[in-house]
């Protein structure tokens, strides 16, 4: 079963094909398009989970142990041998599985979403091709190919943000998108380079298996030099920039693209290598710390927005900072749990926010909403699902996920106290920011245009019933991972145990030597039992952290609307800088793209101008003037030939005299 | 396979176009169509004939292939002898196609003088596949001349405003790097025959000559000049914006295309094998101003207000590429590089087309003047992408293979070259994506863009070999690379052997200056 890994990429990539090639020129119609793209979807996630049952039925240790399935040789050049090749085992397909079933569902809510656009064709054979390179990505056995994929992604994600083109802002935005990216692929390249020059090979089973060969120095530069490329890719300090812009692209593809798949691209890699990573205790510091303080960074710029999807877009930027946190500490299924439950809830989060945009005439602006629950309530309960499980509410699959980040964070070898504290207060934060958006967009008063009031509706059947299943699985999806420390059997962190092997879940006792002494005193006492009852304690805590950041949203925003402004009015530069996002555009604008733009001119004019191209037309110059005397002595007349020998004789003449 | 063929299969692909040439001069002026399309014709049957070549051409060999050798003037030691391996093999497939496309390319742009245009691009095509396959220096060098003249025409005839200046500076400049590649010819010509009595301008056994390395550096300094000229190496590149601006569309195809990788070729046939020592010593002379070609070139076309210069500086950051990957003296630093020069070719050969078919519509090859062509002219805006992403070298597409094995190699042999060359993968995204966005999105804000009708089917027909190319090449690169592999394999086997055993014998020449030093004191 598992050898049929290669039809799951096929899938997508023959509906890119059919729609792009021939959808110009045979003028297809839409119904067609779509049943072409989602059908090739379609049978992409049936072959995922085909080759997922294969799996099961497999024992655990030898899911890890499936011969690459390869399809021709690539790039062959002396002792560069790299394939096109496929890798199954449970990391991969947990990823096909989620690429592909996400996918699905966005590909039919499009549908709706995309009807009325005169580019529907190039938007499905668009996406048709990012779920092609995505899961070329997730399965490739080998870094080249991943990096195919990791590329490919990004230009689709260029394409589709700058999806209408034909204004500036999306161009702008696609364009930033691609060369922010590129310029974590740099890293990226630059990590391949440095693998290949120490083990010889590209493969993953060659590099891991020989990984023990490099020395600790090499191990630390590799990985941050992938984890270069992660920062790109998925949206981290400092690369993070293109990301809010890229909401600029229609809303199912920030859901797809921009939430729920490719910018999770990163925590994927870094879990793919996690035996790299385990041998670079600082580059896993790195990875930890870099996502910690990007999830706290992205919540406070959150906390003031008021473009629905901008505001989703820094809670997507804050939610993949704490995927990095888990892989950073060694929790390496913690982090590809998140990645799970994230697709589910926040991909739904963008649905809805499509939804009310297609019910709003594409009003994005939450001060100018509310109310909206009475207009479209499947949106407003499905919304409010996603709202729960995003906040860490006990009982939806983002507080299972987010909860054993944390704990790893607080308890795990790799982990520290302060990591788990920025995590914890960020999670108050996203509670805070996601009731403030829900608060503000679906309840209270209607705060917009009557005529657009008038006009709004719920959506289709189409579009809501992929955010009915979004919903579904936001709040079950958390139960395959429920810890053993709620009576769960974590089936989740089994299946993947075999790729990661077992070095998590063990760090109680280190937790211990983190606490501060008298608690440590405590908790010691009670021996074993202490750290499941310590566990029990910080999950006790971070749930009441999210009901502090509901009830501050509901109080700020429900009962008492005229204190926003108020702390606003009362707080202006904090405001500002952080509605302005600390201005970061602003500096990066000046300090490499008008610098760039400026060297550039300035090399062109003042250099390859005035000084190469000059000293050229000066040889060429200096070479006119030569041969214009020169040309003096040929004046065809002969008298001065014959002067000319007389007087040569002459001095020939004085020099033998 | 020659004899099993029994004809000289590399002379009828090289003068094929010259006897084309000198029939056309017998056709009626008036009968245009009749004229493009025998052109069209020659360049077809060329390029079919060099696809025999490639069939026939065992890539289990490594050595020179279609060998033939007539003695020209014999008391010279000068030969007609042509040959060719995998490395030329593949340039001559590019010359052969990318002349197809240009003729294409030419149907309509071309106004006056189309008989003597066409003449002019055959004569061109026999003197760049010439080029190619020459084995002794003297056939070389009047394949590589022969060259300048129907260049200099296409550019003076048929050229923009400034085409008389641009025409000049061309010819001008690449004849001042020839002359002393002339210079340097005879003078390895002479040491050899002072070590051997043997006067000879067969490549092969001036590999051998024995020399100072006073005089290799010297020489081998000549033949670099000559050949950096035409790359156009930073910073002899001066010539090229001027001469692409100025040429017609099919003129800076070719002159992008084949022209310039006959200077990246001339290093690796000539002046590297001929001199090993030199052209070691020179590697950090070599990758440094490739280096800054790269960054440079990238940085100076980014702010190009015109679409022509902003390609032609383009080219300067590629051939930077090229250069670095050939001077990392290793597999795949070599391989990429030559792998780069066809990329090159159809990269950079196709965008000259798309500016060219533009321009056709607009006259104008202004950035600022366009916006927005991505409604008006929707098949040509997919045929620019995807000319662009290969451009910038997205996996997937030609561009790819070429500069990762180029960085690769470079990599293994010095990683701060590596790392400052890798950088120009952000910047040519940065240059060729600003200028799509500006050319191809946002609002038509020219009513002058509105009616711009999109691509003729011949237009089509012209960049649909492209795409498939640039997939195929970025695809399946095993197809082309076992051309090579046993090539390359041995030019660096050679080159390296030879270098190494120059240095065996310094140092043996110091051991023994020393112990006599030593004895003395």
């Amino acid at each position: 079963m598992t050898d049929y890994v290669w039809l799951i990429p096929l899938f997508p990539a023959l509906g890119f094909l059919i729609n792009g090639l021939i959808g110009r020129w045979w003028r297809l119609n839409k119904t067609f398009v779509s049943w072409v793209a989602c059908s090739a979807l379609g049978l992409s996630f049936l072959f995922s989970i085909l080759v997922f049952i294969g799996l099961l039925r497999l024992p655990p240790e030898s899911r890890v142990a499936i011969p690459d399935k390869v399809l021709f040789d690539w790039i062959v050049s002396g002792g560069l041998k790299t394939v096109i090749g496929y890798k199954v085992d449970p990391l991969s397909i947990v990823m096909a599985l989620v690429v592909t079933g996400v996918s699905f569902f966005i590909h039919v809510y499009s549908v709706g979403y995309m009807h009325e656009d005169p580019g529907f064709t190039r938007y499905f054979s668009y996406l048709n091709l990012f779920v092609f390179m995505m899961l070329n990505l997730v399965l490739a056995n080998n870094f080249l190919l991943m990096f195919v994929g990791w590329e490919g992604v990004g230009l689709c994600s260029y394409l589709l943000i700058g999806f209408w083109f034909e204004r500036d802002a999306p161009a702008n935005a696609g364009k930033k998108a691609f060369v922010v990216n590129r310029i974590g692929d740099f890293g990226f390249l630059l990590g391949m380079f440095l693998i290949f020059s120490k083990l010889g090979t590209l493969t993953f089973d060659g590099v891991f298996s020989k990984a023990h060969l490099l020395d600790p120095v090499t191990v630390t530069l590799i990985t941050l030099l992938l984890f270069t490329g992660a920062t790109g890719k998925s949206a981290q300090l400092p690369l993070y920039v293109w990301l809010p812009d890229a909401m600029e692209g229609p809303t199912p593809v920030s859901s797809l693209i921009h939430a729920a798949t490719m910018v999770t691209a990163g925590v994927y890699m870094v879990a793919r290598c996690h035996v790299l990573y385990e041998m670079a205790p600082l580059s896993m510091a790195v990875v930890a710390t870099v996502g910690a303080l990007t999830a706290m960074y992205a919540a406070s710029m959150a906390l003031v927005q008021v473009d629905f999807k901008r505001i989703l877009a820094y809670s997507t930027i804050s939610q993949l900072g704490y995927m990095f946190l888990a892989v950073g500490v060694g929790a390496f299924s913690a982090g590809i749990f998140h990645l799970m439950t994230h697709a589910f809830f926040k991909g739904l989060l963008f649905l809805g926010a499509g939804s009310v945009m297609h019910a709003l005439a594409g009003e994005l602006d939450i001060r100018k909403m509310g109310a909206l629950r009475k207009k479209m309530p499947v949106t407003f309960w499905t919304f409010l699902l996603a709202t729960l499980a995003i906040a860490g509410v006990p009982g939806f699959s983002g507080f299972f996920s987010k909860d054993e980040i944390l704990w790893n964070a607080f308890s795990s070898p790799q982990g520290h106290f302060l990591l788990w504290l920025i995590g914890f207060i960020t999670a108050g934060m996203t509670a805070f920011y996601m009731f403030r958006l829900c608060f503000m967009a679906f309840c209270g008063d209607y705060r917009g245009d009557k005529e657009v009031w008038h006009h709004a509706h719920e959506s289709p059947p189409v579009m809501t019933v992929p955010m009915v299943v979004l919903a579904v699985l936001s709040v079950i999806g958390g139960y395959v991972g429920v810890p053993a420390i709620l009576g769960g059997a974590n089936h989740f962190h089994h299946f993947l145990a075999p790729v990661f092997g077992v070095h998590e879940g063990g760090g109680h006792e280190a937790a211990l030597r983190l606490l501060p002494l008298a608690w440590a005193g405590e908790a010691a006492g009670e021996g074993g039992h202490g750290s499941a009852a310590l566990e029990l304690f910080m999950m006790v805590l971070s749930v009441v952290m999210a009901f502090a950041g509901i009830y501050l949203a509901y109080a700020l925003y429900l009962k008492r609307p005229d204190l926003p402004k108020a702390l606003a009015q009362g707080y202006p530069r904090a405001y500002r800088v952080l509605f302005n996002k600390y201005y970061v555009d602003e500096i990066y604008q000046f300090l490499f793209v008008d610098s760039c733009k400026r060297l550039g001119t300035i090399l062109w004019r003042q250099f390859d101008e005035a000084v190469v191209d000059r000293t050229v037309n000066l040889v060429a110059a200096v070479m006119r003037v030569l041969g214009g005397g020169l040309r003096l002595l040929q004046t065809g007349f002969v008298q001065d030939y014959a002067l000319g020998i007389i007087l040569g004789a002459v001095i020939v003449m004085l020099f033998l005299l | 396979m020659e004899t099993f063929l029994k004809i000289p299969l590399l002379s009828v692909v090289t003068f094929l176009p010259l006897v084309g040439a000198l029939l056309l001069l017998f056709a009626p002026r008036e009968r245009e169509d009749w004229i493009k399309g025998f052109a069209l014709g020659v360049t077809l049957l060329d390029f079919v004939l060099s696809l025999a070549l490639f069939i026939y051409f065992d890539d289990g060999v490594a050595g020179m292939q279609f060998v033939e050798r007539v003695p020209w003037i014999k008391q010279w030691g000068v030969s007609y002898y042509m040959g060719i391996d995998g490395i030329s093999l593949l340039l001559i497939l590019l010359t052969t196609y990318l002349m197809v496309l240009s003729i294409l390319s030419s149907w309509s742009a071309i106004e006056k003088g189309i008989k003597e245009y066409m003449i002019a691009f055959l004569l061109l095509e026999t003197g760049m596949i010439g080029t190619f396959c020459a084995l002794d220096l003297v056939l070389f060098y009047i394949f590589w001349e022969f060259t300048l003249i129907p260049m200099y025409l296409i550019i003076g005839v048929w050229g923009g405003p400034r085409r008389v200046y641009a025409a000049v500076k061309f010819f001008l400049y690449t004849m001042a790097g020839s002359v002393l590649m002339l210079v340097a010819i005879l003078a390895v010509y002479f040491l050899h025959a002072k070590a051997t009595g043997h006067y000879s301008f067969d490549l092969f056994a001036l590999y051998n000559t024995p020399m100072s390395l006073k005089a290799q550096l010297l020489l081998f300094a000549a033949f670099a000049v000559a050949f950096a000229i035409k790359v156009p190496m930073f910073p002899f590149h001066t010539w090229l914006p001027d001469a692409h601006v100025e040429a017609p569309t099919a003129g800076s195809v070719i002159l992008a295309g084949v022209l310039l990788k006959m200077g990246t070729y001339g290093f690796i046939r000539f002046a590297i094998p001929l001199f090993p020592y030199a052209a070691h010593k020179a590697i950090p002379w070599v990758s440094v101003l490739a280096l800054i070609g790269i960054i440079y070139g990238a940085l100076v076309s980014m702010m190009q207000d015109d679409l022509k210069k902003l390609v032609a500086f383009s080219s300067v950051s590629h051939l930077g590429f090229v250069m670095l990957g050939m001077f990392a003296f290793t597999v795949q630093g070599v391989q990429g590089s030559i792998y780069q020069m066809l990329n090159h070719g159809v990269s950079t050969g196709a965008l000259f087309l798309l500016v060219g078919m533009v321009y056709e519509r607009r006259h104008t090859r202004l950035i600022a003047d366009f916006g927005g062509l991505a409604r008006v002219m929707p098949v040509f805006a997919v045929f620019f992408m995807i000319v662009a992403l290969s451009s910038i070298a997205l996996p997937g597409t030609n561009g790819f293979v070429g500069e990762f094995l180029i960085l690769l190699g470079t990599f293994r042999s010095n990683p701060v070259y590596a790392v400052l060359g890798a950088t120009g993968v952000i910047w040519g995204a940065a240059y060729m994506l600003w200028m799509f966005q500006r050319v191809m999105f946002g609002p038509v804000t020219k009513p002058e863009n509105e009616g711009l009708s999109d691509l003729s089917p011949r237009e089509v027909l012209t960049l649909v070999p492209i795409v498939i190319m640039i997939f195929w090449m970025g695809i399946f690169p095993k197809f082309f690379f076992k051309k090579m592999d046993l090539s390359v394999e041995r030019y660096l086997r050679d080159v390296k052997g030879r270098y190494e055993m120059v240095l065996k014998a310094e140092e043996a020449k110091a051991f023994v200056a020393r112990s006599q030093g030593a004895r003395e004191r």
